[in-house]
C-alpha cells in the first residue's frame, strides 16, 4: 500500500532533492520572466512606447452589394456588376496649391477628365458630403489601376475601389417599378430611415429601390489594416475585419409575361400611354408600366446633355414620369361603372329601369349628345353599357347632380384617392364636385359655380375628372371582388441570397363596400356584352377571345389634345381574377388602341393559366 | 476535542461534511497565503478586463467583467466545497475518475461546440464546457492513484511505461480536438506525478530525449517527407517566435505585437491611453494575451506584480507537496503545482516573446470560465491536502 518512501515525504531525502530541483527551475524560469519583463519594460520600453505610438489603424469600409429585385417568377430585373471607381482623398492632397493642380491635372489625364471638371466634380462632392472620398470616375480599366499601383507615390490619396453597380439585364424592362438608387443625400441621411449611413451610400431614390431600401440595402463591413507612418498598408496587419452582409433579395408580384406584353403593346403605338395588370383579390400588380420609358442604366453612369435632354426637360415625352400612376387623365365612359352603381345603389334607377336615348340630352341652353351622333332609343342598364350610350348615363348624372351621390361613389371606389401603392409618386387626382367647384368660383378662380352639367360630363368621365390608370382599376377590381377596396402593391415577399422568404408583404385591403350582387351582375353583364356582345363596342376587338371578359371602352377629351383611348377590363367573367386597364395618349376611340394592347395583354395572360381557367370554366384564385 | 479527532481516526469518513467547530477548524487549517494568492489574481483578471474589454462586445460594456466575476464566485465556492473533502478520497476512485476523464475529452468529438476549427467544448445554453480544463486536475488524481497503487508491480522500467500510457492517453485525444497547447499540459502533469511518484533519473533523460526526437521529427522531418503532423498554423506559431521578423504576418506579427504592447507599458503603465491592446494591435486579449494588456496598461509594477503572485501560489503549492500526509497527497500536489507553473511559464513567455504561441490560457487570469473554475478547483485540492496533513499532526499531537 505505501510506496517505497514511507509516509513521512519530509523525512526522504530522495523526495526532498527532487523538491528541491524542482523548486530551483521553478526560481530559474520565474527569473526568466522577470527578467526579460525587466528588459522589455524598464531598459527598452522607451523604445517599445515609441513603436507602439507609430502603429496606427486604417479603418476601409468594405461596401455590401444591394440585393437583386426579381419578378414573380424569380428572373432578376434588378442587380448588380462589379466595377472599379477611381477614388480621391482630398484631404491626402499636396499642400501647396500649384503642387495641388500639378495632381488633379495628372489625375484627370488619367481619368479623362479636363482640370476643370476635376475641379467641379470635387467641389459638388464636397457639398454632399464634406470630407468623403469623391468618386472621379466609375468603371475605370484594370490598366488604369495597375498604373496607379506602381506609381502610388505620385498620385497621393487616390484611390481604386471596387464597388457595385446596378445592372439591369433587360434594359427598360418595368423600369417605373423598379426605380433607381443615388448617393443618400445631405437631407436623407438626418431621417431616421438612413440612421447610420454615411455620405457616398448609396440608397434606393425610386421605385421600389425606395419603398424597400432597409431591405435591400445591406450593411457594410469593415476592414481595418494596420499602417505605417507613411499611411502605407504593414504586411499582415490586417487586425480585424467584418465581412459585408449583403442586401437581401426583393421578389415582386410583377409577371414577367404580362409585363412584356404590355410594354411591347405600348412601344408598338408609340403612344404615351400606360397599362396596369392587376389581381382583383390582393391588389398584386402583376405588370405596370409607361410608355415612354428609359433604361435605369442612366443613372448608373454620367449622362451626356442629351440625355439629361431626354429624361428631364421634355414635357410631352416625359419618359421619368410613371403615366399609370402618375398622371391626370379624364377616363372616359370608362368611368360609366362608377355612375351606374352610384345610381343602383342610390336608388335612382334599378337594373330594369328603362331609358329613352334620343341622341342627346338638353339642359337650360346646353346640349349634350352622343359620340358620333347615334341615339338607341329606348335602354335598360345592360345595352346602355353594351352600346356605351351616352344619353343613359347624361340622365343619371343630371338625376345625381346636386345629391353628391356620384362623387360619394367615387371616392368610395378609390377614385381621386391615393391607393397605398408601395411605389413613391402617385397622383391623388381629382373628382370635380359642388363644393370644390364652388370654392374655386368664390376665390374668382373660375366663370361659374356648380352646374348639372359639370355632373353630366362627370358621369362619362369627360370634364374636370383627373385620375390614372391605377385607381380605375382599383375600382374594377372593387366592381369584380364584389366590393375590396385592395391595396395595390408591387412588393411580394423579401428573400435572403439563398432563396429563403424572410418576410412576405400582403397589406390589408383598404376598406369594403356594400355593393348589391344583383346590381353587380347588372353591370357585369353590361361589361361582357360591350366586350363580346356582338353590339359591344370592342367586339371586333374581344369577340374571338376565347376567354370570357367583361370590358369597357372609354375615350377621353382632352383638348388641345386629340383623344384619348382607354380600356379597362376584367376578366375572367363572370368571376374575374385580374383587372387590365390600358390608356394611350392621343389613341383616339377606346376600342382603337387601347383595347388591342388590353387584348395583347390578357393572351399573354391566359396563355400561361389556360389550364385553370378551361379546367373551371370559370376564374378561380391562383 | 481531542475526543472528536479520535472518533475521525477510528472511523474515516472523508465525505461527511466536518460540523461545529471542526468546520471552522477546516477554514483555520487553510493555507492563506495561497488563498489571498489565488483569489487577488482572479480579482486583478476581473478589474483588468473591466478596463480593457468594455468596448468589445457592442452594447454590453461588461459582457466579460460579469461572467469573469460569475466565474470567479463559482470557482471560490467550488474551491472551499473541496476543502472539506479529504483528497484521499479520490485515491479510490481513480478508474472512476480517469474513465469519466478520457470519455469527456471523446465525447466532444461527438457532441462539442466547434469554434475556429476546433472542438474542445459542450455547448449549454447559458455557458460552455471545456472538459480539457477539468481534466488537467482529473488527470492529476487519477494517475497518482495509479502510480501509487502499481509502486510494487512491475519492474521501474514497465511502471514508467504504464504511467506513460496512461497519461498520454487523454493527452492524445486533446491534442485531436486538436488543442495542441492543453494536451503539452497534460504531458507535462504526467510527467510531474511520475518525477514525485520516484521514477528514476535515469528514465527522464530517456524521455527527454525521446521528446527532443519527436519534436524534431514533427517539425522537421514528417513534413519533410509530406507527413504533416501539425497543422499549419501551429507549425508557424510554434516556430515563429524562433525568427519574429521574418514572420511579419500571422503568428508572428501578433507576438510581435504583444511584445511592443508590454514594452511600451514602461515602469507604471499607459494606463487608457494604451493603445496596443485597446486597438486591436493585440490579438486575443482577454484570453491569450492578458498578460500583455496587464503589461501595457499597468506597466512593470503590475506585471511584476502578477508574476509575484504566481511565484507566491507556486511556493506555497510546493511547500503543500513536502508537507502532504501520504504520499498520494505529495504526488497530486506535485502534479497541480507543476502544470500550473508550466501554464504560466508557457502563457507570459508567449506573451513576452520567448515562447512559441500555444494557446495556453493563464490560469485564473484568462477569460473563460473552464480554465478559472478548473484551477480554482485544483486550488481546493491543494488545500484539502493542506487541511489534512495539518489535521494529521494535530492528531497526532493530540495523541
Amino acid at each position: 500500500m505505501y510506496e517505497r518512501w514511507n509516509d513521512r515525504p519530509g523525512a526522504n531525502k530522495r523526495l526532498a532533492l527532487r523538491i528541491a530541483v524542482l523548486g530551483g527551475v521553478a526560481v530559474a524560469l520565474f527569473g526568466v520572466l522577470f527578467f526579460r519583463l525587466w528588459d522589455l519594460q524598464v531598459l527598452s520600453g522607451a523604445g517599445y512606447l515609441a513603436e507602439a505610438k507609430n502603429n496606427r489603424t486604417r479603418e476601409f469600409k468594405v461596401i455590401a452589394p444591394r440585393g437583386d429585385i426579381l419578378d414573380r417568377e424569380g428572373n432578376v430585373l434588378v442587380d448588380n456588376r462589379t466595377s472599379l471607381a477611381l477614388q480621391l482623398n482630398t484631404q491626402k492632397l499636396p499642400e501647396g496649391p500649384a503642387e495641388e493642380r500639378d495632381e488633379l491635372r495628372r489625375l484627370g489625364g488619367l481619368a479623362h477628365m479636363s482640370l476643370r471638371k476635376v475641379r467641379r466634380t470635387i467641389r459638388e462632392s464636397e457639398e454632399v458630403a464634406a470630407g468623403a472620398p469623391v468618386t472621379l470616375r466609375k468603371d475605370v480599366g484594370y490598366d488604369l489601376v495597375y498604373y496607379l499601383e506602381e506609381n502610388q507615390r505620385r498620385f497621393p490619396g487616390v484611390a481604386v475601389q471596387r464597388v457595385f453597380v446596378r445592372d439591369y439585364p433587360d434594359g427598360s424592362r418595368a423600369a417605373h417599378v423598379v426605380g433607381s438608387v443615388g448617393e443618400v443625400s445631405e437631407e436623407e441621411l438626418k431621417e431616421p430611415p438612413y440612421k447610420g449611413l454615411e455620405p457616398g451610400d448609396e440608397v434606393g431614390k425610386g421605385g421600389v429601390e425606395y419603398t424597400y431600401d432597409r431591405y435591400l440595402r445591406g450593411e457594410p463591413g469593415l476592414t481595418k489594416i494596420q499602417v505605417n507612418a507613411l499611411g502605407q498598408p504593414t504586411p499582415g496587419g490586417q487586425l480585424v475585419s467584418r465581412p459585408p452582409s449583403p442586401g437581401d433579395n426583393l421578389k415582386l408580384t410583377i409577371d414577367p409575361d404580362v409585363q412584356a406584353a404590355g410594354e411591347s403593346a405600348l412601344a408598338a403605338r408609340g403612344l404615351p400611354g400606360a397599362f396596369v395588370t392587376m389581381s382583383v383579390h390582393d391588389g398584386e400588380l402583376l405588370g405596370l408600366g409607361s410608355f415612354p420609358t428609359y433604361d435605369p442604366t442612366v443613372f448608373t453612369e454620367p449622362k451626356t446633355q442629351a440625355q439629361v435632354n431626354e429624361l428631364y426637360r421634355d414635357p410631352v415625352t416625359a419618359p421619368l414620369t410613371d403615366r399609370a400612376t402618375e398622371s391626370y387623365y379624364p377616363t372616359g365612359s370608362t368611368f360609366k361603372i362608377v355612375t351606374a352603381l352610384a345610381a343602383l345603389e342610390g336608388k335612382v334607377i334599378t337594373p330594369s329601369t328603362t331609358i329613352v336615348d334620343g341622341g342627346k340630352l338638353t339642359v337650360g341652353t346646353q346640349s349634350f349628345q352622343n359620340a358620333g351622333g347615334a341615339s338607341y332609343g329606348a335602354l335598360t342598364l345592360v345595352p346602355a353599357l353594351e352600346v356605351s350610350s351616352d344619353v343613359f348615363f347624361y340622365e343619371l348624372g343630371y338625376d345625381m347632380w346636386d345629391s353628391g351621390q356620384l362623387q360619394r361613389w367615387a371616392a368610395k371606389l378609390g377614385i381621386g384617392k391615393e391607393s397605398g401603392l408601395d411605389i413613391p409618386g402617385e397622383t391623388e387626382g381629382l373628382v370635380p364636385s359642388r363644393s370644390w367647384r364652388n370654392q374655386l368660383f368664390k376665390e374668382g378662380e373660375t366663370e361659374r359655380p356648380w352646374s348639372a352639367g359639370d355632373n353630366i360630363q362627370l358621369a362619362t368621365g369627360q370634364g374636370d375628372l383627373q385620375t390614372n390608370p391605377l385607381q380605375l382599376a382599383i375600382a374594377y377590381a372593387a366592381l369584380g371582388n364584389d366590393g375590396t377596396i385592395v391595396t395595390p402593391h408591387v412588393g411580394k415577399e423579401v428573400e435572403d441570397a439563398a432563396g429563403r422568404v424572410l418576410k412576405e408583404f400582403d397589406p390589408k385591403p383598404r376598406r369594403k363596400i356594400k355593393i348589391d350582387p344583383a346590381h353587380r351582375t347588372a353591370i357585369m353583364e353590361g361589361l361582357h356584352q360591350a366586350a363580346q356582345g356582338p353590339q359591344g363596342t370592342s367586339y371586333g376587338i374581344f369577340g374571338g377571345f376565347p376567354v370570357e371578359v367583361a370590358g369597357k371602352t372609354g375615350t377621353a377629351q382632352r383638348p388641345p389634345h386629340a383623344d384619348q383611348s382607354w380600356y379597362a377590363v376584367l376578366a375572367p367573367y363572370p368571376d374575374p381574377r385580374i383587372v387590365t386597364v390600358v390608356t394611350m395618349e392621343e389613341g383616339g376611340f377606346g376600342a382603337e388602341s387601347a383595347a388591342p394592347a388590353a387584348l395583347q395583354i390578357l393572351e399573354a395572360y391566359f396563355e400561361k393559366h389556360a389550364s385553370s381557367v378551361s379546367a373551371s370554366g370559370t376564374g378561380l384564385a391562383e | 476535542m481531542m475526543y472528536a479527532s479520535r472518533t475521525r481516526q477510528a472511523r474515516p469518513e472523508p465525505f461527511a461534511i466536518r460540523v461545529g467547530l471542526a468546520e471552522r477548524l477546516g477554514l483555520a487549517h487553510m493555507d492563506w497565503p495561497l488563498t489571498i494568492a489565488t483569489v487577488a489574481l482572479a480579482a486583478f483578471s476581473v478589474f483588468t478586463l473591466g478596463q480593457a474589454t468594455a468596448n468589445d462586445v457592442p452594447g454590453s460594456p461588461h459582457y466579460y467583467v460579469d461572467r469573469q466575476a460569475i466565474y470567479g464566485v463559482l470557482g471560490v465556492v467550488g474551491m472551499l466545497l473541496l476543502t472539506r473533502i479529504d483528497y484521499s478520497r479520490f485515491r479510490e476512485l481513480r478508474v472512476g475518475i480517469y474513465t469519466f476523464l478520457c470519455a469527456s475529452v471523446s465525447l466532444v468529438f461527438v457532441f462539442g461546440f466547434a469554434a475556429r476549427g476546433s472542438r474542445r467544448a459542450f455547448e449549454f445554453p447559458f455557458f460552455s464546457f471545456q472538459p480539457s480544463e477539468l481534466g488537467k486536475l482529473l488527470l492529476v488524481l487519477a494517475l497518482a492513484g495509479f502510480v501509487i497503487d502499481g509502486a510494487r508491480r512491475g519492474s521501474a522500467r514497465q511502471r514508467t511505461v504504464r504511467y506513460l500510457c496512461l497519461g498520454l492517453a487523454p493527452a492524445a485525444l486533446v491534442f485531436l480536438q486538436p488543442d495542441l497547447g492543453t494536451s503539452m499540459v497534460f504531458v507535462v502533469a504526467t510527467l510531474a506525478v511520475m518525477y514525485f511518484g520516484g521514477v528514476p533519473w535515469t528514465h527522464f533523460a530517456v524521455i527527454g530525449a525521446a521528446l527532443v526526437a519527436l519534436i524534431a521529427l514533427v517539425l522537421v522531418a514528417a513534413p519533410a517527407v509530406g507527413v504533416p503532423v501539425l497543422k499549419g498554423y501551429q507549425e508557424q506559431r510554434l516556430t515563429s517566435f524562433l525568427h519574429p521578423s521574418e514572420h511579419a504576418s500571422g503568428a508572428g506579427y501578433q507576438q510581435n505585437q504583444s511584445v511592443v504592447a508590454i514594452g511600451s507599458g514602461q515602469k507604471t503603465g499607459r494606463g487608457d491611453r494604451a493603445t496596443q491592446t485597446r486597438l486591436d494591435f493585440v490579438p486575443e486579449r482577454h484570453t491569450d494575451f492578458i498578460f500583455a494588456v496587464i503589461g501595457e496598461r499597468y506597466g512593470f509594477m503590475g506585471a511584476a506584480f502578477v508574476l509575484s503572485l504566481y511565484a507566491l501560489l507556486f511556493w506555497r503549492a510546493l511547500r503543500i507537496v513536502t508537507l502532504s500526509k501520504n504520499s498520494y497527497g505529495t504526488l497530486v500536489a506535485g502534479g497541480i503545482a507543476v502544470s500550473l507553473l508550466f501554464q504560466v511559464f508557457v502563457n507570459v513567455g508567449m506573451n513576452l516573446g520567448i515562447m512559441p504561441i500555444t494557446g495556453i490560457p493563464l490560469p485564473l487570469m484568462s477569460y473563460g470560465g473552464s480554465s478559472v473554475i478548473a484551477t480554482f478547483l485544483a486550488i481546493g485540492v491543494l488545500q484539502s491536502i493542506n487541511i489534512q496533513a495539518r489535521l494529521s499532526q494535530r492528531g497526532r499531537f493530540a495523541w
